[in-house]
């Protein structure tokens, strides 16, 4: 390989690995498990040591605001036995919840779990899928 | 109404399917009839898709609720310009317009470049259709936006009857920006269609000159600044409309826009290396194939559920199609890359890494390294689900880490690039050049450090920004500067004739300068800051050089929306600058009332005030308000205006190429390749 060329092979290398190691902290610094509900009871042992995304629907009513505080459950079916399977979650992010966070709302929330099994949250997402999508896809509710 | 509509997508299902048929076996059979049939057949497509996006939006006009996709995204009192924008609304009417706009494009294609390129067109029309084909078989058959309602059987309703009222559009929709961001999303997406149907027409033509490059170079442009425009406007959007502050979140559904953007970017670049230098041609096509791949990709991505995003997007059964058509689509065009490998061998060599070859190269490497890091980031959960069984997201300090020094390098190319010299640059031309930038770039540094800029990216981004600008001005005044002692012009007739003389020269280099504009407005988001209280009326709230004071809590009322809605005054340094009305509505369509933020900006050169009303207090009697201060950010947007401006000048003909007829050069040059083929 002439010269030349050798100075642009070693030039792409050191941009590409610069950018490699990069990514790799970048990733070390917000990287996170995304598990349902069900998931994060088969795995628990472990859950107490990772940062965790977890996804469940709002149970109605049970948003309580204290303060900046939101102490709430979700709840997910489990696939396999057909239980249903709540998580008390207590967010204590700074932003405030989206607009779309209500009752029975799809929401994952970012945090990590206590050993009193409280989920403690501090970044949530939410999202109405059901009002938007799902029932469309089964047809419209009847509007009375 | 739906039966002309649906009636319009079976028949533009044939006509494309001939159409395909016909300009494939016209060339096959050397039968000019059969092509132009096949031409004629693709303009008939345009015609049948727009009659069904004029039934489409017919429907929507009238509030027809017996159709299912209506009754889904629109309500009686809608207004107007938002039942006809819910055509996009949701994933039937999206895909319609998707494949609508490529319709129009094929057409516009097909008048613009039929007789110029006799040879190509009929397996670019052949490509374009393919592409048509699949989206009016999903039209058709997938997610067709003219079903009927379906009514669920019930004891209190027996016979079937049309719903009163409809379940609404999402209100985060209700919004100016997102009347306008998909179309223009679409628009760019769609848009990189047209050169990658040239590259592969140019492929199986073997005619691998630059002519696919020059002829399809204005509509990778217009692909380019469209989905700029859109990328930009979603950013608008989701800053006014979602309340938490800030205009982008590498969420999936951006990142689903960015991914063709990076790599349009690169193509765009890259092929004025092949235009000059006859290299990089096996890279342009990769680049071109990737980009109309990602195009896809991106509308998977929105389109499918497949990734989790805040965006609601349903788990739907376009997913499964989607990804077949673009592996078939990928291969194919990686098939015939590699069949015609030979016939794109690089004419000449890279002699130096200080050249213009060499920076454009560099461009390229790290706008594809962005785009993977972004892809990678994107897809991580689905990737480490399948190798690992758990889902791992990735976050946003993964993307920022990796795509902000890259930021800072492309801005540096930015201003190195367009002034170093093909081949090899020497010493003298490099002081020439980037003596004086750097300079006034290093001073205003030190500047800015002592005014209290010390985050480094954010430094280093605002001292890149000073140097593109003075590259960029250096160019202007040294150009306008030798053409009014030639000419006896005045300085600023002699920047006009300047830029229109080679648009595509300066007009890029203000392109640039949006790109500085609009990176200044990032760099400005390391230093947000925020506060938050509970106000009740006459309270205050101080951020920075600025105090907010309660004057009035009240409730407004509208058809559409009920809200609560907080007058505010502003002052900064003590003195009163604005009122500020934040509002949290509640939207009244479809049963399930659902709140929105709506945030109030005060908007200065110098930084916004983004005032947002949470809610009450348990009491009732007070608000609680968040306010951020977010320095720069208008520069976002005006950059995102220059940009366009620098594109659209980039698009303006040369002011002597009008002079001399296009075709003649163009058919010359052709004659000039076929020759060197031959030979």
């Amino acid at each position: 390989m002439k010269r030349k060329q050798l100075k642009f092979v070693v030039g792409s290398v050191v941009i590409i690995l610069t950018l490699a190691y990069l990514a790799y902290s970048g990733f070390k610094e917000g990287n996170a498990y995304y598990q349902t509900v069900s998931e994060l009871y088969a795995t628990r042992d472990q859950a107490y040591t990772r940062r965790l995304k977890v996804a469940g629907d709002v149970v109605p009513g049970s948003i309580q605001h204290d303060g900046k505080i939101i102490n709430f459950v979700i709840s997910q079916q489990n696939d396999k036995t057909k239980n249903v399977e709540t998580l008390q979650v207590k967010y204590v992010g700074s932003d405030a919840p989206p607009d779309t966070f209500v009752d029975r709302a799809q929401a994952v929330v970012e945090g990590q779990l206590g050993h009193d099994g409280i989920f403690v949250a501090n970044k949530m997402q939410a999202k109405c899928a059901s009002k938007y999508e799902k029932e469309s896809a089964a047809g419209i509710r009847k509007s009375d | 109404m739906a039966q002309i509509g649906q009636f319009a997508l079976a028949l533009a299902l044939v006509v494309t399917a001939y159409s395909i048929i016909a300009s494939l076996l016209g060339i096959r059979l050397k039968h000019d009839n059969l092509i132009a049939s096949g031409r004629n057949a693709a303009l008939g497509a345009c015609l049948c898709i727009t009659t069904a996006m004029g039934c489409l939006g017919y429907l929507f006009a009238v509030s027809d609720f017996s159709i299912k996709y209506i009754a889904a995204h629109s309500n009686r009192d809608l207004p107007m310009y938002f039942k006809v924008s819910s055509i996009w609304g949701g994933q039937e009417g999206s895909l319609l317009f998707w494949g609508w706009l490529l319709t129009i494009y094929s057409a516009l294609v097909i008048i613009q470049n039929w007789r110029k390129h006799s040879a190509m067109m009929p397996y670019v029309v052949a490509v374009l259709m393919f592409t048509s084909l699949f989206f009016t078989w999903m039209h058709l058959f997938i997610v067709n936006p003219f079903n009927q309602t379906v009514i669920l059987q019930s004891a209190a309703s027996p016979l079937p009857f049309v719903p009163r009222d409809g379940n609404g559009l999402n209100p985060l929709l209700q919004d100016a920006y997102m009347v306008i961001h998909p179309p223009m999303l679409y628009l760019g997406f769609v848009g990189f269609a047209v050169p990658f149907a040239f590259a592969m027409a140019a492929m199986i033509t073997k005619q691998l000159g630059d002519t696919w490059i020059r002829t399809t170079r204005r509509w990778t442009m217009v692909a380019w600044m469209f989905l700029s425009i859109g990328i930009l406007l979603g950013g608008k959007w989701a800053y006014h409309e979602l309340g938490w502050g800030g205009f982008w979140a590498w969420d999936p559904v951006e990142n689903a826009s960015l991914m063709p953007w990076l790599i349009g970017t690169a193509f765009l670049h890259s092929v004025m290396v092949q235009e000059k230098k006859g290299m990089l041609k096996v890279w342009n096509m990769v680049l071109i194939i990737l980009t109309f791949i990602m195009s896809l990709f991106g509308t998977l991505l929105t389109r499918s559920g497949m990734v989790q995003s805040v965006h609601a997007f349903a788990q739907s059964p376009v997913g499964g199609y989607f990804r077949a058509f673009i592996v078939v689509a990928l291969s194919a065009a990686l098939y015939l890359l590699f069949d015609r490998l030979p016939y794109l061998k690089s004419e000449n060599q890279m002699e130096s890494i200080v050249s213009r070859e060499s920076s454009f190269m560099f461009n390229n490497l790290i706008l594809l390294a962005a785009c993977f890091a972004v892809f990678w980031g994107t897809m991580f959960p689905i990737i480490s689900e399948a190798v690992t069984g758990s889902k791992i997201t990735v976050g946003p300090p993964f993307f920022n880490k990796v795509n902000v020094p890259i930021a800072v390098f492309l801005m540096f190319l930015t201003g190195v690039g367009p002034l170093l010299a093909w081949r090899r640059a020497s010493t003298d031309s490099l002081k020439r050049n980037f003596l004086w930038p750097a300079v006034i770039a290093l001073a205003c540094g030190v500047v800015l450090y002592f005014r209290g800029v010390q985050h480094f990216y954010a430094w280093l981004a605002m001292v890149m920004s000073i140097f593109v600008t003075g590259t960029i001005i250096h160019e202007f005044y040294r150009g306008a500067a030798a053409r009014s002692s030639g000419t006896g012009e005045t300085f600023i007739e002699a920047v006009v004739n300047l830029t229109l003389r080679n648009t595509r020269r300066y007009g890029g280099y203000i392109v640039h300068f949006g790109f500085v504009l609009l990176f200044i407005g990032l760099a400005g988001q390391a230093f947000t800051t925020d506060a938050e209280g509970d106000l009740g009326i006459g309270d205050k709230l101080a951020i920075r050089e600025y105090t907010l004071r309660m004057d009035k809590l009240g409730i407004e009322d509208t058809p559409n929306y009920a809200s609560d809605k907080a007058t505010l005054s502003l002052f900064e340094y003590g003195k009163k600058v604005a009122n500020l009305y934040p509002e949290k509505r509640l939207y009244k369509a479809g049963g399930e009332q659902q709140p929105t933020t709506e945030v109030s900006i005060y908007s200065t050169a110098k930084n916004d005030i983004y005032v947002v009303f949470q809610g009450g207090t348990r009491d009732g009697k007070k608000a609680i308000v968040q306010v951020f201060y977010n320095p720069l950010v208008m520069w976002v947007w005006i950059g995102g205006i220059v940009l366009v401006l620098g594109t659209l000048i980039a698009l303006l003909p040369n002011k002597k190429a009008i002079l001399r007829r296009r075709p003649e050069i163009e058919s010359k040059e052709e004659r000039k390749e076929i020759e060197t083929k031959i030979s």
